[in-house]
C-alpha cells in the first residue's frame, strides 16, 4: 500500500559496523549499555522493596519484643556469623576483581576470579548449613517442635536473664524472621551461584573479555547487592544486645 | 489491500510465535490469554449474580459461593485488570509511540508472558483442585490458620504473575527513558506513555512487597513460621499493611494505563491537543506518588490508630486532586473540539462518566465516618466496580477498538460496535448502580443470602449483569469476525498524530524502516494536515 511495505532494502546493513553483541533493536552500543544498566538498577530496586517488607516487620517486632529479640539473638554464634561476613566480603572482592579482569580483557584472571567467587559463596552456604542444623537441634525452629524452655530457664553459665513465658514465646517471631530473612538471602546466593557457573563456562570459552563486559558487570551488581543485604542482616540478627563477657 | 509484509506474516508456525521477541506478537499472545481469563472471571461473576437473584441460597452452598467470589477477584485483578492495558495495548503501542524497534528487553518481555501463563496455571490448578475461599485479599489469620482450601497454590499463582507484572513495568520504564527516537522529548510523548510510565513505577516498587507478603503467608502455612500469627506474637495487621501497600497502588496500576487510553481517544476524536498536556502528564505521576501513601484506608475498621486513620483519610482525598485534573482537562479538550462519535469515543465518554462516579464515591469511602457505615457493604462493591469495570474495562475496550485497525490492519464493524458500546454502558449501570443503594441500605458483601427486602435491587443488578455479559460477548464475536472480513483500515484511519499511525497497519516487525526523527509536538493536528498536503503535492 505504501513504500514501507516493500520488503527488500539492500544496503541497509552494510553501512554501519556493529559489534556482534549489539542487539538489533538498539541504535548504538552506548544506548544498549545505558538501557541494560538502567534495567539492572531497577531490578535491584525491586529487590530492595522485596527485602524491605521483611526489614519493616523486623523493625516493628524488635521494638515490641526487645527482650525476646535480645535473648534469641544471643543464642546465635558470633564467630560463625563474623566468619560468614568475612567470607562474603572476600567473595565480593573476588567478584570485583572479575569485573576488572573482564574490563581489561584478562581471560585467565576472570576465570580465576569467578572460581574464587563461587568457592566463597559455597563456603558461606556451608557455614549457614551448620548454623541452621544447630537451630533444629536446639528446638529453635518455629513450627518444628519449638521450645521456649531455654529462654525461661537459661543455664547458669550462659549468664542470661530469664524471660517471662509470654515474652519467651515471642522468640518465635525472632526466629521466624531469622529464617525468613537469612533463607531469602541464601536463596539469592543459590541463584547467584547458578548464574556464576554459567558465567564461568562462558568465560572459559572467551566470552566477556572481548569488550562485551556487561553480563559480568551486572552480575557483579547483583552479587554485591546480596552481600549488602547480609551486611545489614549480620548486625540486626547477631549483634542485638551483646556485652563483653557474655 | 493489506501490506505484503507485516509482523503477522513475517514468519509462520507456532514456534515463531511462542519464541518470538517481537513486542507486537507478545502483545497478541497476551491478548489471547487475557481474553481467556476475562471470560473465566466473567462467568464466575455471572454465577454470583445468578445466586443473588433470590434471597435464599438456592443455587450453591455458602462454601461454593465463597470460592466463586474469591476466584472472580483473583482472576479479574491479577490476571486481567493488572496486565490488560499495559501488557496488550502498551506492549504493542509504546515502543512504536516512542519511535523504537522494540521494548528494551524483548526476551524479558517474552519471559513475562510465560510467567503470566505459569501464574494463571497455578490459579486454575487451585480452582480445579477444589478452590480457595479466602477472598482475593488473603486476609490473615483466616488464610493462614482457619481454611483448608488451596491457599498456597493460589498464592503461588499470584506470586509468579506478580513477577510478570514487574518485568513489564521494568521494560516500559527503561524503554521510555532510553529508547526514544531523536526529537522525541519527554514532553512530546503521547500521554499514553506518561500514564503507563507512572503505572510502571507502581508495578516495579509495589509488586515486590506483595511478593514478600505472599512468601510469608506461604511459609506460615507450610512450615509454620509466625510473622502474622497472633498465637506466636505476630500481628495479622502487619499482613494487611504489606498487602495493601501493593494492593492499593495496584488499583492505580489498573486505572492509570486506562486513563492514558482515554487521553489518546479524546484528543483524536475532538481533533484537539489535550488541554493542559503538562498537567495531565504530571497528574499521572502524582497519582503514582500519592497512591503509595493511602493504603491504610482499607483498614479503618481494623483497629489502626485514630491519628494514622486521620492522616490516611486526608491523603486519600489528595489522590482525588490529580484524578480530577484529568477529568477537567479531558472535558476542556472536548470544549470547542470537532467531536465525532466513533466507537472508541463512546467508550471514552462512558469512562469519564462512570469513573467520575466511582472516584467520587471513593472520596466518600475515604472519609472516616462514612467509611465505618459503608465498608464491607455493597457500596464498596459498587464503588470499585465503577472504577475498575466502568472505568478500566471501558478504557480497555476503547483502546482495543482504537488500536484494533493498527494491530490487525482491519476495521471492526462500526454500527455493531457502537451498539455494543451502548449495551455495555446500559448493562453496566443497571448492574452496579442498584448496588450503591442496596449497600447504603446495609446489605453486606460476600454473603450468598440476604434479607428479602433487598430482592428488587438485586434482581435489577442480575438483569444488568446479563445485559453487560452480552455487551462483552459482542466485541469478542465481531472483532474475531473482522480479522477476516473487516474493511481494510489503512495506515491512519483516525487521522491521529501518534507515531504509530504514521506507519503501515499492521506494522512491520521492525516497526520503522529507518529511525523516525520527531519534529512536532504531541497531538499536533496542523502538522498532520500539512504533512498530508505535502504528500499529496509530491504524488501530484
Amino acid at each position: 500500500m505504501d513504500s514501507q511495505a516493500i520488503a527488500t532494502h539492500p544496503g541497509e546493513h552494510e553501512v554501519h559496523e556493529h559489534p556482534a553483541y549489539l542487539r538489533h533493536h538498539f541504535e548504538t552500543v552506548e544506548q544498549q549499555r545505558e538501557a541494560t544498566a538502567f534495567g539492572m538498577w531497577l531490578f535491584l530496586l525491586t529487590e530492595i522493596m522485596f527485602f524491605g517488607g521483611m526489614f519493616a516487620a523486623y523493625l516493628i517486632y524488635r521494638n515490641w519484643y526487645y527482650p525476646a529479640f535480645a535473648a534469641a539473638s544471643n543464642t546465635l554464634s558470633i564467630t560463625l556469623g563474623a566468619t560468614n561476613t568475612a567470607i562474603l566480603i572476600t567473595s565480593g572482592f573476588a567478584m570485583a576483581m572479575g569485573v576488572w579482569c573482564a574490563e581489561t580483557k584478562r581471560r585467565k584472571g576472570l576465570v580465576l576470579s569467578l572460581i574464587l567467587t563461587t568457592i566463597f559463596g559455597l563456603a558461606f552456604l556451608g557455614v549457614k548449613y551448620f548454623e541452621y542444623k544447630e537451630k533444629f537441634e536446639l528446638h529453635h525452629v518455629p513450627g518444628a517442635d519449638f521450645s521456649i524452655s531455654q529462654f525461661v530457664h537459661p543455664s547458669a553459665e550462659s549468664k542470661e536473664t530469664p524471660l517471662a513465658p509470654d515474652m519467651a514465646e515471642k522468640t518465635q517471631i525472632y526466629f521466624s524472621l531469622y529464617f525468613a530473612m537469612t533463607g531469602m538471602h541464601a536463596l539469592h546466593m543459590i541463584i547467584g551461584i547458578g548464574l556464576l557457573v554459567w558465567l564461568l563456562v562462558r568465560s572459559q570459552q572467551g566470552a566477556y573479555t572481548n569488550g562485551y563486559v556487561q553480563p559480568i558487570e551486572y552480575f557483579g551488581l547483583y552479587w554485591h547487592f546480596v552481600d549488602i543485604v547480609w551486611i545489614f542482616l549480620f548486625p540486626l540478627l547477631y549483634l542485638i544486645d551483646r556485652h563483653p563477657g557474655r | 489491500m493489506l501490506p505484503k509484509r507485516s509482523y503477522l506474516n513475517n514468519e509462520y508456525g507456532l514456534k515463531s510465535w511462542l519464541l518470538t521477541g517481537d513486542h507486537k506478537r507478545i502483545a497478541m499472545l497476551y491478548l489471547i490469554s487475557i481474553t481467556f481469563f476475562f471470560f473465566l472471571g466473567g462467568s464466575m461473576a455471572g454465577l454470583i449474580r445468578l445466586e443473588l437473584l433470590t434471597p435464599q441460597p438456592d443455587l450453591m452452598a455458602s462454601d461454593t459461593y465463597n470460592k466463586l467470589f474469591t476466584m472472580h477477584g483473583v482472576v479479574m485483578i491479577f490476571l486481567f485488570l493488572v496486565p490488560s492495558v499495559p501488557a496488550v495495548i502498551g506492549n504493542f503501542i509504546i515502543p512504536i509511540m516512542v519511535g523504537a524497534k522494540d521494548l528494551a528487553f524483548p526476551k524479558i518481555n517474552l519471559l513475562s508472558w510465560y510467567l503470566y501463563l505459569i501464574g494463571g496455571t497455578f490459579t486454575i490448578a487451585a480452582l480445579v483442585l477444589g478452590g480457595v475461599d479466602t477472598g482475593w485479599t488473603f486476609t490473615t489469620p483466616l488464610s493462614t490458620h482457619y481454611l483448608n482450601t488451596h491457599v498456597v497454590t493460589a498464592a503461588l499463582g499470584i506470586f509468579v504473575a506478580g513477577f510478570s507484572s514487574i518485568f513489564t513495568g521494568l521494560n516500559f520504564i527503561v524503554t521510555i527513558h532510553r529508547m526514544r527516537a531523536p526529537g522525541m522529548t519527554w514532553f512530546r510523548l503521547p500521554l499514553f506513555c506518561w500514564s503507563n510510565y507512572a503505572a510502571s513505577i507502581l508495578m516495579v516498587l509495589g509488586t515486590p512487597v506483595l511478593a514478600i507478603a505472599i512468601v510469608l503467608v506461604i511459609l506460615e502455612r507450610t512450615i509454620g513460621i509466625g510473622v502474622f500469627d497472633p498465637a506466636k506474637g505476630g500481628d495479622p495487621l502487619l499482613f494487611q499493611h504489606l498487602f495493601w501497600f501493593y494492593s492499593h497502588p495496584a488499583v492505580y496500576i489498573m486505572i492509570l494505563p486506562g486513563m492514558g487510553v482515554i487521553s489518546e481517544v479524546i484528543s483524536t476524536f475532538s481533533r484537539k491537543r489535550v488541554f493542559g498536556y503538562t498537567a495531565v502528564a504530571f497528574s499521572s505521576v502524582a497519582i503514582a506518588l500519592f497512591g503509595f501513601f493511602v493504603w491504610a484506608h482499607h483498614m479503618f475498621i481494623m483497629g489502626v490508630s485514630n491519628y494514622s486513620a486521620l492522616v490516611f483519610s486526608l491523603l486519600t482525598m489528595l489522590v482525588a486532586v490529580p484524578s480530577a485534573i484529568k477529568i477537567f482537562n479531558w472535558s476542556a479538550t472536548l470544549y470547542k473540539g470537532s467531536i465525532t462519535f466513533e466507537t472508541p469515543m463512546l467508550y471514552a465518554f462512558g469512562f469519564i462518566g462512570l469513573f467520575t462516579i466511582g472516584g467520587l464515591t471513593g472520596v466518600f469511602l475515604g472519609s472516616l465516618g462514612m467509611d465505618i457505615h459503608l465498608t464491607e457493604t455493597y457500596f464498596i462493591v459498587a464503588h470499585f466496580h465503577f472504577v475498575m469495570v466502568g472505568g478500566m474495562l471501558m478504557a480497555y475496550l476503547a483502546g482495543m477498538h482504537f488500536w484494533w485497525p493498527k494491530m490487525t490492519g482491519r476495521m471492526y464493524p462500526e454500527a455493531m460496535s457502537k451498539l455494543a458500546a451502548v449495551v455495555t454502558f446500559i448493562g453496566f449501570n443497571l448492574t452496579f448502580f442498584p448496588q450503591f443503594i442496596v449497600g447504603y441500605l446495609g446489605m453486606p458483601r460476600r454473603y450468598h443470602a440476604y434479607p428479602p427486602e433487598f430482592q428488587v435491587l438485586n434482581v435489577l443488578s442480575t438483569a444488568g449483569a446479563t445485559v453487560l455479559g452480552i455487551g462483552y460477548l459482542m466485541p469478542m464475536i465481531y472483532m474475531t469476525w473482522s480479522l477476516k472480513y473487516g474493511a481494510i483500515a489503512g495506515a491512519n484511519p483516525w487521522q491521529a498524530t501518534g507515531l504509530e499511525w504514521q506507519i503501515q497497519s499492521p506494522p512491520l516487525t521492525e516497526n520503522f524502516l529507518e529511525t523516525p526523527i520527531v519534529d512536532y509536538e504531541a497531538y499536533d493536528y496542523d502538522w498532520l494536515a500539512n504533512k498530508t498536503k505535502h504528500e499529496v503535492t509530491t504524488v501530484g
